[in-house]
């Protein structure tokens, strides 16, 4: 398949898995401080913190109230990876592909991208006050996403798609995740307390991993929770779940079996098997945050190898004419997998690093 | 609905030859109207609107920065054509485009035409289109038009006229598919009653029209469909195409010369292509040998193409054919090469650079319309009876300055269909658009183009108004084409 067509459909999902995501951290949040007992702070802070965002948040809005974070997220046009941007960007890249995708696909998304303008046109004073909207969001992503595994082939295309759906989504689990690490408990005492349990509960919510993680375990703790979400071999957005089918996909693109020969495919698995070997004590001993840190920095680096094993034009067919060359990086740029994944990697890492 | 109280008024009208006396092909079709009620008709007109949003039927205006994706406003009310007018265009079509294919191969070898004094050398040259890289070009079978939509208008009395030939990248035909499938859906029960000419028919023939093109040692050829990008105008009709014909679809930066052959960038690498389907302008297509500004192009096309290893389609030059003043001279086209009068007629057409038409133009420039020889989508025209003074003066000043830039011709009173503007019935004028495929290959069991039945009918949505542009205000409608 054409190199740009494949970048498209890998931005087209991870776009769309992003918006997702993004729905669901408001939602955690949301559902938090209803929970709160009185008296305990609002914190919208952390939500920031954890997508990464928090300079360009400063330049736009600084202070960190649930108005201005919510619209940060939800309806800001010039934040990137504000739910209205990333299902303009899903949108324009399936545009620019829509004759390789399903009519049913395209429509999806269209309708998606529809539905979001409308909320935008349309939004209450209080964006509290349209919590139906995150669900409706997170309900679009998996119509999609139903719709592209019943409608379209699972060939090289879709498994682009796979890719970039599993690599976002291991990524904003991993960010869920961390959400917890920003919470601020009132005191250190509270470690352990029924807020700080009902914190967990939230953010397994947020996941949709609550009631799955009930089947396997009695008692929220900590350790379980994480140990839920990013090993768990059976839950679809556990890390690990994630890496593992993002890298069968990867070796169905590449075409190798045995022998792996590509950059992208010994990172992935260079990953994917530390997460299979690495015990929940070395995790805890290393510190949680830091683990998943580095972790989304190494997915980064995946997206990276991906782009110059695929996307980017091989050095030896460079064409002569600066003509063609220039048109190309610029046709690239818009779009490619470095220039956002290496824009949310940077933000998203050395924010965190800050904190 | 009824059409109680709708007047044809004084002008053609395509459904009823007078007030409340439909014409026979359209009878079933008024009565099957009128026995739906208004309040559902309205709510199949938004649905059908609706979906056409939903499929994401639209196009860009440009210079229009917010919401840039508009949807061309549909119609319900069909426009019908009797299966014997339909035989009469369709030779019609067939004569000229296959006139203008002979004028097209000539102009670029042996210019007999020019020799024998039919058409001067200086108009040939002047026009817009004509692209002299491409002199001395043989492209596969002999064929440079492989696909052409003629627009074609009815005056007062109901005669026929070719308005316009599009032989560059006309556009359109993915609304006369779409058109036709929301039709279908929104009035099941007509489609049975009715006999009308299927459309769906395009895509595989255009697939067939472009695989016939390829190199003939290619067992498998390798098609694509060149589009400028997503923000092209017609950008939704390019990967509307390349989806029902199961092509890739590419931009100029997915293609690249390596080895003496065209290539397209993948995942696994590069893979030639042996035949283009263009939908950018042919001056576009090599900045190495057309404009040096083209970043849609790719570099060194032309010379693979040159050397018969790889096929386009339209062929580059064709775009000299689209000049009003080229057009004028399609009569004689017909008859120097086919040896035939011309089937469906020319409006009358004043040449700006002859100095006795020319004063006739400037004398009466509030009832002709004056149009540029280059342009096209109802731009750059000025229609007399419906200008101001000064939009008058400032065409004498154009004419006089560049003669050759122009050309005039008379109003014609555009026939009219029913139209559903706000809960009545009202004429609004209309022209067609149909769309023809030319290829020699033996598929078509001969060497007649093929005519897809009917072609799109755009309307000049506002009351009164000539101009049926996508881009000023125009809509669409069905197009039906009985069986007779």
């Amino acid at each position: 398949m054409l190199s740009r067509v494949a970048d498209s459909i890998y931005w087209l999902n991870r776009y769309i898995e992003r918006a997702e995501n993004v729905a669901r951290f408001v939602e955690v949040n949301l559902n938090l401080l209803m929970d709160n007992p009185i008296g305990v702070t609002q914190q919208w802070d952390p939500l920031i913190a954890v997508t990464g965002d928090r300079a360009l948040f400063s330049q736009l809005y600084g202070e960190a109230t649930a108005r201005n974070v919510l619209n940060f997220l939800t309806f800001d046009s010039h934040s990137p990876n504000s739910i209205l941007s990333c299902v303009r960007s899903a949108r324009e890249n399936a545009r620019s592909v829509r004759e390789t995708i399903s009519s049913e696909m395209w429509e999806q998304i269209n309708a998606f991208y529809l539905m979001v303008e409308a909320a935008a046109k349309d939004k209450p004073d209080d964006i509290r006050e349209a919590h139906e909207f995150y669900a409706e969001v997170k309900m679009a992503s998996h119509r999609f996403n139903g719709v592209m595994n019943a409608t379209a082939s699972w060939n090289e295309s879709w498994h682009f798609g796979q890719l970039g759906r599993l690599l976002e989504r291991a990524d904003k689990t991993s960010r869920i995740l961390d959400v917890k690490y920003f919470l601020l408990l009132p005191s250190a005492k509270a470690v352990g307390s029924p807020l700080d349990n009902l914190q967990w509960i939230a953010l397994l919510k947020s996941a949709s991993a609550y009631e799955m993680y009930r089947k396997v375990e009695q008692t929220i703790s900590p350790t379980n929770v994480a140990r839920f979400l990013i090993f768990d071999p059976h839950f679809p957005r556990s890390i690990k779940f994630c890496l593992c089918r993002a890298e069968e996909s990867l070796r169905k693109i590449a075409g190798t079996d045995e022998i792996q020969t590509l950059p992208s495919e010994r990172a992935l698995g260079r990953l994917r098997s530390e997460l299979e070997y690495v015990t929940f004590e070395e995790i805890f001993q290393q510190g949680l945050h830091e683990f998943l840190d580095k972790l989304q920095g190494d997915l980064n680096q995946v997206g990276d190898r991906i782009y110059t094993d695929f996307i980017a034009v091989p050095p030896t067919v460079l064409p002569s004419s600066d003509i063609a060359s220039r048109q190309f990086s610029g046709q690239f740029s818009t779009q490619s997998f470095t220039q956002s994944s290496g824009q949310s990697a940077g933000q998203f890492s050395t924010l965190s690093k800050a904190e | 609905m009824s059409f109680k109280g709708y007047d044809p008024g004084d002008f053609y009208d395509e459904l009823f030859s007078a007030t409340g006396v439909p014409w026979p092909e359209a009878a079933l079709l008024i009565e099957r109207i009128e026995s739906v009620p208004i309040e559902s008709l309205i709510l199949r007109q938004q649905a059908a609107q609706s979906t056409l949003f939903k499929l994401g039927v639209t196009f860009n205006v440009y210079g229009d920065e917010e919401g840039a994706e508009k949807v061309f406003p549909f119609d319900v009310v069909p426009r019908m054509v009797s299966g014997k007018t339909w035989d009469w265009l369709e030779k019609g079509l067939q004569q000229r485009i296959v006139a203008l294919n002979c004028f097209l191969d000539d102009i670029y070898n042996e210019q007999k035409i020019i020799a024998d004094g039919v058409i001067p050398r200086a108009t040939v040259e002047s026009a817009s289109g004509y692209l002299p890289p491409c002199l001395g070009l043989k492209p596969p079978q002999g064929v440079w038009c492989h696909i052409t939509g003629t627009d074609l208008v009815r005056d007062r009395k109901g005669d026929w006229f070719v308005l316009e030939d599009n032989l560059r990248c006309p556009s359109g035909v993915s609304y006369v598919l779409e058109n036709r499938r929301v039709m279908k859906s929104s009035f099941p029960s007509l489609f049975e009653a009715l006999d009308i000419k299927a459309v769906d028919d395009y895509p595989s023939q255009l697939l067939r029209t472009l695989l016939a093109l390829a190199p003939e040692n290619i067992s498998n050829p390798m098609v694509v469909l060149l589009t400028p990008g997503a923000f092209n105008s017609a950008y939704f009709e390019h990967s509307f195409l390349a989806q029902q014909m199961g092509i890739t679809l590419v931009e100029g930066c997915d293609l690249v010369i390596d080895d003496g052959y065209v290539k397209m960038r993948t995942t696994r690498g590069l893979c030639q292509v042996d035949v283009i389907y263009r939908r950018i302008d042919d001056d576009f297509i090599d900045p190495t040998e057309f404009r040096p500004d083209s970043m849609l192009g790719v570099p060194g096309l032309m010379e693979v193409y040159r050397q018969g290893r790889v096929a386009i389609a339209n062929a580059p030059g064709t775009g000299i054919a689209d000049d009003k003043l080229i057009y004028a001279y399609v009569p004689q086209m017909i008859r120097y090469y086919l040896n035939e009068e011309q089937i469906i007629p020319n409006v009358p057409t004043y040449f700006c650079e002859d100095e006795k038409q020319q004063a006739y133009i400037l004398a009466n420039l509030g009832s002709l319309v004056v149009k540029a020889t280059d342009a096209s989508g109802g731009y750059g025209m000025l229609i007399g009876t419906q200008s101001t003074k000064a939009q008058q003066d400032h065409f004498a000043e154009k004419i006089k300055a560049n003669p050759r830039g122009y050309i005039a011709q008379p109003t014609l009173c555009l026939s009219r269909v029913p139209t559903l503007i706000e809960k009545t019935f009202q004429g609004r004028h209309v022209d067609l658009r149909p769309f023809i495929l030319y290829g020699k290959s033996s598929s078509y069991g001969g060497t007649a183009p093929y005519v897809n039945p009917g072609g799109l009918t755009r309307v000049a949505l506002r009351e009164g108004s000539l101009v049926v542009n996508s881009s000023q205000g125009g809509g669409s409608k069905d197009t039906w084409v009985m069986n007779s």
